[in-house]
């Protein structure tokens, strides 16, 4: 298991550039996902006051 | 036929409701092909003969440099859609796809930056493709910037296309770069004429790697390109029911 | 030539004059770059040892570097004044074509900031070690870079017109453009300095020149038409 984690000696490489490769993947899609709620709350809110002004 | 279906998806409420119906679609199949191939090529593949274990960075940084060209293309021609036949949600998915071609570009400099520190003895190199892949990073960077200095959306939208098309040029230059310049980088083993040189149980999960990626990719483009076009609509019942269907949970 | 052609010419050489005598009635501001350049290539020696080996070295980047940001500066004047004051407006409803007419502008303001600066850049290049006969083969790498860097330049210049203090935007947007120009023009302008053959960069900074003037101007039309909208 330690000879797994150590990557033959390049384990610093290896898994910062895994940490850093699924780390950019979950970390857009948290993001996107983010945006929709926002931009779902921004038109719910226009459409609100749209609808409440005379 | 074509040309209506090509018409439909221009219509903000049926994109924003096809691309919700589809997005599972993608990310399921996605987060398995990535575990899938992720795991394959970090536990299961046999090390390199002269790399030793740290070839496995490749199952990382080779996906995201080729999606970062691929989105960036995407990219390209959804604004050119957007520009040409103005269609709105064309803009919307070219600003959806941004950030995201950006993450590609820069982990696939970061990841080749870790490659090549035991590979080549150096964190960095001016070497044409790393140079190139920067550049593709500025007009990443450059194209949100543009899009978000500018205050009417609809201008910004047309100008940043602008950009991004004039930028498309950069593309090919990297793909090619190392072909047409003496490089660190080896010519493409992969993307070959004469077929791949890669011993197959290192190409089977790099390809599923890949395949997973790119669903990913198509993924987060729809849910991003959702609120795109949300923030462009311009009234409408559907605009009222979209936004009351899914209550709170997105 | 048809009718439609010489029409086209006229009105690009209307702009041109216009653009000269304006620029002359004010050449105060067309000497900015040329300060700014001078003033960037005197840091260079400034902030190092100034032996003369070790500049003659440095002299190449040293001096693209300093034309790349002095056309930066300048391009501030390119389309501004014009879009300001509805000049370009009126351009763009000439029903002449539209980049013909901002290819002249691009042409005039090269006139202005790009050569006076490829003209003085051999002196300064001489500061900085480089041998006197070298002069000439610095000179042309330099003409013909600085006019790939305005033509690229309108094109940033385009883009962000519709912006409030453009210039670090600006910059980010040309400068990923420039860099084949940069890295070909520095590498024939070192060669010069070694007084070997130029050819190879030469010829590249060439076909870069020509491909800017055939796209530039299209791309240039594009992004202003949408500015002015």
């Amino acid at each position: 298991m330690s000879e797994f984690l150590h990557m033959s000696g390049y384990a610093v490489y290896v898994w910062t550039s895994y940490i850093v490769g699924v780390g950019a993947l979950l970390i857009n899609v948290w993001w996107a996902r983010r945006n929709l709620a926002r931009a779902r709350l921004a038109a719910a809110r226009r459409i609100a006051t749209r609808e409440s002004a005379p | 036929m074509s040309w209506a279906w090509f018409h439909r998806f221009g219509s903000p409420p049926y994109f924003y409701r096809v691309a919700g119906l589809l997005t599972p679609w993608f990310a399921w199949p996605a987060a398995v092909l990535l575990v899938v191939g992720l795991g394959w090529g970090l536990f299961v593949s046999p090390p390199d003969k002269l790399q030793g274990d740290a070839y496995r960075i490749i199952y990382i940084h080779v996906p995201n440099s080729w999606l970062s060209l691929m989105s960036y293309s995407a990219m390209a021609v959804s604004a050119a859609i957007g520009l040409i036949w103005r269609i709105k949600v064309a803009h919307a998915v070219a600003a959806a796809i941004a950030p995201a071609g950006a993450a590609f570009t820069a982990v696939s400099l970061l990841t080749g930056m870790l490659w090549g520190q035991p590979m080549w003895g150096t964190y960095w190199a001016w070497d044409p493709r790393i140079v190139f892949e920067l550049v593709l990073l500025f007009f990443f960077l450059g194209y949100i910037a543009l899009r978000s200095a500018i205050d009417d959306l609809n201008r910004a939208d047309r100008t940043s296309a602008v950009l991004a098309i004039v930028g498309v040029v950069n593309v090919p230059i990297v793909h090619y770069s190392v072909i047409w310049w003496n490089s660190l980088h080896q010519a493409p083993s992969v993307l070959r004429t004469d077929g791949p040189s890669m011993p197959i149980q290192m190409l089977a999960p790099l390809l599923v790697s890949f395949l997973g990626f790119t669903l990913y990719f198509v993924a987060v483009m729809l849910v991003r390109a959702r609120a795109e076009v949300l923030h462009r609509e311009r009234g409408g019942d559907w605009i009222r029911e979209a936004v009351a269907m899914h209550g709170n949970s997105p | 030539m048809s009718s439609l052609q010489s029409s086209a010419w006229r009105a690009a050489s209307t702009v041109i004059r216009r653009d000269l005598l304006l620029a002359f009635r004010r050449p105060g501001e067309w000497l900015q770059p040329l300060a700014f350049f001078l003033i960037v290539t005197l840091l260079f020696p400034l902030s190092t040892d100034p032996e003369l080996a070790r500049l003659r070295q440095l002299a190449p980047a040293a001096l693209w570097v300093a034309l790349l940001l002095a056309s930066m500066l300048a391009l501030d004047f390119l389309f501004r004044e014009d879009a300001n004051d509805g000049t370009l407006e009126q351009l763009a409803l000439s029903g002449q074509p539209f980049a013909v007419l901002l290819l002249a502008k691009t042409a005039t303001h090269w006139m202005l900031t790009g050569l006076p600066l490829a003209v003085v850049a051999p002196l300064a290049a001489v500061a900085l070690g480089a041998p006197a006969s070298s002069v000439p083969q610095v000179l042309v790498t330099l003409l013909l870079g600085s006019v790939s860097l305005s033509l690229i330049g309108s094109i940033g210049a385009g883009l962000t017109l519709g912006v409030r203090r453009s210039g670090a935007l600006l910059s980010l947007l040309v400068l990923p453009l420039a860099i084949p120009t940069l890295v070909f023009g520095a590498r024939a302008t070192q060669l010069a300095m070694v007084g070997e053959s130029v050819a190879g960069p030469l010829y590249l900074l060439g076909a870069l020149a020509v491909l800017g003037l055939t796209l530039a101007p299209l791309a240039a039309a594009a992004a202003v038409r949408i500015s002015l909208e």
